[in-house]
Order: structure tokens, then sequence, then C-alpha cells
């Protein structure tokens, strides 16, 4: 036995919901004494359903990227704003930093995102035993940021209510926004449905 | 940073806080040990946080509760922001918001608002309440299983805070065309967002063991 035990080699179970450390009875159906979840020694189904919540969020992203987030019309004129170029725009006009915290919640982590989990599934499927504290780091990281990026959606709903001058100045949603918030949804199942647990099982650690 | 020594062994019946701790990110199991004020048990495999001192009492997490539900109430009937352009001016709250894009046609993005924004927050600040009011006399309340494992759920999908920099980055956007007006609202969701980042680092499952299962 290794000097740190796991829960399996002492034949224990963490309950994913309380925490109670429980004995590990091996039946089907148990259930955690203490709050009545039940017992798994990994999130049920961990792989499947990741994947799946993954790429569903993934194709979203490509919408919610190429359709128009927001339309903003005055006297006449219409200007529809993707993502993107709504970060542009506020470089543009001058406010680098707050272009950057956009940036970063709706492209920047999404795209981690993606590539993180993306790349905890393959290496813990393989059984890696390939840099598992930076791998762990990284997954507290994806949990820690994550609904940051719903971020542009409120930006948009905010201008909405508030852009409402007749034909003078006008805001509406387009449907990018719909897909937008639909994928940052996604890819906090996909996160929660992933379990970190399965980063350390496998092949041992050479350390 | 402390680390705690990994033993095996059993839970023993009925102590105040079980003997053993298992970290959620490895599954490494840990025997439990009492900390010392600032201090942090983190996990010598993973390095993921096990247990942090709790600096808070009962007493104290409660008045912040309740301090976050008034500001809460104070975030929603304010309006946030007000718009105004040649002597015109709209403002809206955050219902207002809700209701202006579901009429919009982005029915998903108003249920997803009403939801982080509104039922989850509330949800949790109720819940949580109610928990610690009981937990201060030593009791468990009504319905306390149900109400614990519910709020482990909600945690993650309260985003008040995000919305605070959504206002912020939508008045940048709008200064350049219009004249804004910050509302009382606006303040009250900077000071829920500061009220939710102090209760948010505190891991209530304590709660399973520090308030005792009463017989009746």
């Amino acid at each position: 036995m290794s000097a740190l035990p796991r829960a399996h080699e002492l034949g224990l179970i963490g309950c994913h919901v309380c925490g109670l450390v429980c004995r590990d009875t091996k039946l089907p159906d148990a259930a955690c004494p203490r709050c009545g979840s039940p017992l798994h020694r990994r999130k049920a189904a961990s792989y499947t359903r990741t994947w799946a919540l993954l790429i569903a969020a993934f194709l979203l992203y490509i919408p919610a990227n190429v359709l128009p987030i927001m339309r903003t019309a005055s006297l006449g004129d219409v200007d529809d704003n993707t993502i993107l170029s709504g970060v542009v725009e506020l470089w543009v006009n001058g406010s680098q930093d707050l272009a950057v915290i956009v940036f970063t919640a709706s492209i920047l982590v999404p795209m981690t995102k993606f590539l993180v989990l993306g790349t905890l599934l393959v290496s813990a499927h393989r059984g890696s035993a390939w840099a598992r504290p930076q791998r762990a780091k990284l997954y507290r990281l994806v949990e820690f940021v994550g609904y940051w990026s719903m971020l542009d959606v409120f930006v948009v709903a905010l201008m909405t209510a508030l852009v409402q001058f007749g034909v003078f100045s006008l805001v509406a949603p387009l449907p990018g926004v719909i897909f937008f918030g639909l994928t940052v949804v996604l890819t906090m199942l996909a996160s929660m449905s992933f379990d970190p647990r399965l980063t350390w099982d496998g092949k041992a650690d050479n350390d | 940073m402390s680390t705690p020594h990994p033993v095996a062994g059993r839970v023993p019946a009925g102590s105040p806080r079980p003997a053993l701790l298992i970290c959620e990110h490895c599954d490494t199991v840990y025997r439990r040990r009492p900390l010392a004020p600032g201090e942090t048990a983190r996990c010598a495999r993973c390095h993921a946080v096990l247990e942090r001192y709790h600096r808070l009492g009962t007493g104290t997490m409660l008045a912040l509760v309740l301090t976050a539900l008034v500001v809460f109430v104070e975030a929603n009937a304010w309006p946030i922001v007000t718009l105004g352009l040649n002597g015109e001016q709209v403002g809206t709250t955050l219902w207002g918001m809700i209701v202006v894009m579901w009429q919009q046609g982005a029915q998903v993005v108003s249920v997803l608002a009403a939801a982080t924004l509104f039922f989850l927050p509330l949800t949790k600040m109720l819940v949580l309440g109610w928990l610690l009011a009981f937990a201060r006399v030593g009791r468990r309340a009504p319905g306390f299983r149900p109400l614990m494992v519910a709020l482990h759920y909600v945690h993650p999908w309260t985003m008040s805070e995000v919305f605070v920099l959504g206002v912020l980055v939508s008045i940048v956007k709008a200064h350049l065309y219009f004249d804004v007006i910050p509302d009382p609202g606006v303040f009250a969701y900077a000071a829920l967002a500061l009220l939710i980042t102090v209760f948010a680092g505190v891991d209530h499952r304590h709660l399973w063991d520090t308030v005792p299962e009463s017989p009746a």
C-alpha cells in the first residue's frame, strides 16, 4: 500500500454530496447513511457524459461565435455585433481593460475549457501518470472560472432592456446569444460530470 | 499549510466530527485533525483544499446571510441603471431585463437570467438562513437533510457576481452614446457580490457534523 492510501484500497467510499466517509458495501444501490444520496466510487458514466456534454457545447459554440449576438439600430442604421466584434468595439473605443475581460470570459475561458477537459478525458482514459498534479490543478481552475463566461449574455440582456429609444436607438438580442448561453451551461455541466479522481486512477505514480 | 497524516481506520460511531476525511479530487484518505485559526489542510497528493479553519461562527454567518437577503431585495426592487438620450430616460430593474428578453424572443436567456440571478440565489440564501437559524441554537432545522443536499446542487448556479461585472461592461458600452445614471440597484448589487463572495468561501457541509442529530 502506498504512503497515501486511497479510498478503494481501504474499502471506503466518500459521499459525493456530503463528504461522509462510508464503508464500501459493494452493493449496486448503496446510499449514503447521512444524506441519502447514491454512493458511487466514481461519478456515474463520467467519460460518456462529459464527452457528450463537451461535444454538444462545442457544436453550439460555433453558431455562438459566427452568428451575431446583438443588434444596434439607430436612425435606420443597423449594426449587428458578434462576440468578437463586441470585444473589438470595446477596444477601439478606449476601454482596453474591459475588452480584455470580455475576451477572457467569452472566448479564452470557453476555449480553455474545451482544451482542458478534452485533455483530461483522454489522459485519464489512458490511465496516464503524466503531469498528474498539474492536471488536477487545471481541473480546479476550469471549475472555478467556468461560470464567468455568462458575462456577455448578461451584457446583451441589460443593453436590450436599457436601449429602448424608438427610432433613435434600439438594441435587440440575436440568436447568437442564445447559443452562447447554452454553451456556457453545457460546459458547466461537462466539468461537473468529469470525475477528477479518474486522473489518479490507472498507472501508479513513478515517484 | 498543513498536511494531515493519512491513516487507515474505521469511523467511530457517534463522534462529533468523523475521524476520517477523503479528498474529493483524488480519493486519498486522511485522518482529520483540528485546524488552528488561519490554517488550511491540503491534500498531499493533488494539493486540493481538504478543509479550512472556519473563522465565522454560526451567528456571524446567519447575520451575513440575513444582510445579503436585505441587500438582495433592494438590488431587485430598485432600478439598476438609467440611460438618457435627448431628454428621454429609460431605466431597468433585473425583472425588467428578464421580461424584455422574453418579449424579444430570447426566452432561453430570460430563463437563464431568472434562474441564476433571482431564483437560485434567493433559494440559496433562504435555505442557508433557515439551516443556520436552527444550527445557532444547536438544532437541526426541519428538512435538514433534503435542504443540505439541495444546497449542494444549487451552489454552482448562482451568478450575481458575474452580473455585477456585466453591469459595469454595459455602463461603459452605453456611456459612448447615452447619458448613464447609475441607480441605487447597482450599488446594492455590488454589496451583494461582496457578501456572496464572503460566504461562498465557506464549506457549509460542516453543518452535517457540528449540528447533532436530535433524537426527537
